[in-house]
């Protein structure tokens, strides 16, 4: 039981400093990447080519003067920043990060715990995150930032429709486990799911965008209408918070997508390459090597984010409702049918 | 009437199919973008790399001695009228005796301003300079916390005796016809008994 006990708390902080950490960098390569898009050389002063940026960003946002407003509800401007906080950091625990481990003839699942709902938990856990910018911006007392927080949540309920329905038909045609542990181990030998589900890695893909707030769909915190949207009357650490759990959403979204579409840990002729370096299944090098791609294909899928982020404008607020329920809603209903009927002629369903 | 041919009809023409799925337009311009991560930035990193200027940049300027190391304005204030912004201020002394080495004629600048935010680096002290005192350099006028330490004097303007500026590129082919004229030897240390014999 103490074994069971230390090997979670280790699982736990273990991914909590690879989300911190990954999250820190990645504003910096967001950084770097807007700043080789735009023929520039971006932040390279702090440490080796801007390597301590993220500290000295994160040493001043520490060091800023904290305003809460007078007219603003205190607890709950509080309350909201954090709570986006956590939601960001708490969908990690379903994410299988690599190949369970064997040591000492007991095996290991690296990922913190593996629930048999674990798509309805990202969902879930996904719209609870919206409630942090709504309490947030409502909180505020501002006009913008109320602005903000009904963006926000408009746009979290109308995308959260099409990306739950293409999450049913990735879930019928990858076996009907709810489990991403499953979901992941049903790509090992076969296809990765996008071969069967383009178009719903497609709506998935948007869906996400528009959860994680992030260009074109990040009207939210839209500077050139709204100040700074639900942020606007946040300062110091406090806006550090929201900032910071935007990439954290972003290194999630990407790491569940790589889990969801394209055979998270797994690659291509995987057992292959593990015959041929005569590695035995549970070893440490399997799980590190799966690590490794997992973390790869998340790094992929963030410089895409950030490739969009850094071409497209941003949708005008009837375009982004245009979008959701008039494109997306409809074509994620299609996807599903069509799912329905390939899967019934490839024979996994039975009536 | 038709005063030009720019005009353009207003269509609102409704959007084709692969025009209102935004995609085709999208994957063009993230091609546009991507394009550009293997162009070479253009940026100069300053501190380390300088942009090079003109030979005749107009910057900072500097008050010059001449050969022995004695200054050379003499406080005429040709300058400070020629100067459109208003930007000089002097005051004269007189020159003691002993004190030769250290200014060029009897009279000199004893207090010599120039006010760095009004100036505008025209050059018009320069050419107005009888003495070929004023010069403008190919250095930048630093930044600066108040509005006091922008107002340059003696002190910064004036050439160390030891760290003298090399001003021969700002001394434009008009300087050096000018100085060819005979009997205007205004480089010569002023002399009462020659100008009294002279042919002036």
């Amino acid at each position: 039981m103490t074994g069971f006990i230390i090997y979670k708390a280790i699982m736990c902080v273990g991914v909590f400093v690879l989300l911190l950490a990954s999250a820190a960098y990645a504003t910096l390569w967001e950084r770097k990447f807007a700043a080789f898009l735009q023929d520039r050389k971006g932040p390279s002063r702090a440490g080796w080519g801007g390597l301590l940026q993220p500290v000295a960003d994160g040493v001043k946002m520490f060091m800023k003067e904290e305003i809460i407003p007078n007219v603003s509800n205190r607890s709950l401007f509080i309350l909201g920043p954090c709570l986006f906080m956590v939601t960001a950091v708490v969908t990690s625990s379903v994410v299988p990060w690599a190949k369970p481990v064997t040591i000492g003839g007991q095996v290991y699942d690296l990922q913190i715990t593996d629930i048999n709902i674990g798509v309805i938990y990202l969902l879930g856990v996904a719209s609870i995150g919206v409630y942090g910018i709504m309490i947030g911006g409502w909180a505020s007392n501002n006009k913008f930032a109320l602005l903000g927080a009904v963006r926000a949540s408009s746009q979290m309920i109308s995308y959260e429709i099409p990306m739950g329905i293409a999450l049913i038909a990735l879930i019928i045609s990858s076996g009907g486990s709810l489990s991403l542990k499953d979901i992941v181990n049903g790509q090992d030998a076969g296809f990765a799911n996008i071969v069967w589900q383009p178009l719903g890695f497609l709506i998935f893909f948007i869906c996400a965008l528009a959860e994680t707030n992030r260009a074109p769909f990040d009207l939210p915190e839209c500077e050139t209408e709204l100040v700074g949207g639900y942020h606007t009357e946040y300062s110091s650490m406090k806006l550090g918070l929201f900032l910071f759990a935007e990439y954290i959403n972003m290194f999630i979204s990407s790491a569940v997508l790589a889990t969801l579409y394209f055979g998270g840990y797994n690659f291509p002729f995987a057992q292959e390459v593990y015959a041929s370096l005569g590695l035995v299944e549970g070893s440490v090098m399997i799980s590190l090597i799966g690590f490794g791609v997992l973390l790869a294909k998340i790094f992929g899928f963030i410089c895409l984010f950030m490739w969009i982020r850094w071409t497209l404008p941003r949708f005008r607020y009837d375009q982004l409702m245009n979008l959701g329920w008039k494109t997306l809603l409809p074509l994620s209903l299609f996807n599903l049918a069509l799912t329905v009927v390939v899967e019934f002629f490839r024979g996994n369903i039975h009536f | 009437m038709q005063l030009t041919n720019r005009k353009v009809v207003v269509s609102n023409k409704v959007q084709t199919f692969a025009e209102r799925i935004y995609l085709p337009a999208i994957a063009k311009g993230m091609i546009i973008t991507a394009s550009h991560l293997f162009k070479k930035s253009p940026t100069i990193m300053y501190p380390e790399q300088k942009r090079p200027i003109a030979p005749v940049y107009r910057g900072q300027h500097v008050l010059k001695r001449d050969e022995n190391g004695a200054e050379r304005c003499t406080s005429c204030g040709m300058c400070a009228v020629a100067c459109p912004a208003e930007a000089i201020t002097m005051t004269s002394g007189e020159r003691k005796k002993g004190e030769e080495n250290l200014y060029r004629e009897e009279k000199y600048a004893a207090t010599y301003e120039i006010d760095m935010l009004r100036c505008i680096f025209c050059g018009l002290c320069e050419e107005a300079c009888p003495k070929e005192a004023i010069f403008l350099t190919d250095r930048l006028v630093d930044a600066q916390f108040e509005r006091k330490d922008f107002i340059y004097g003696k002190d910064k303007l004036v050439e160390k005796v030891d760290k003298r500026i090399d001003v021969t590129k700002r001394q434009t082919q008009a300087v050096l016809d000018f100085k060819k004229i005979p009997g205007l030897k205004h480089n010569e240390l002023f002399d009462a008994n020659k100008l009294n014999k002279g042919k002036h």
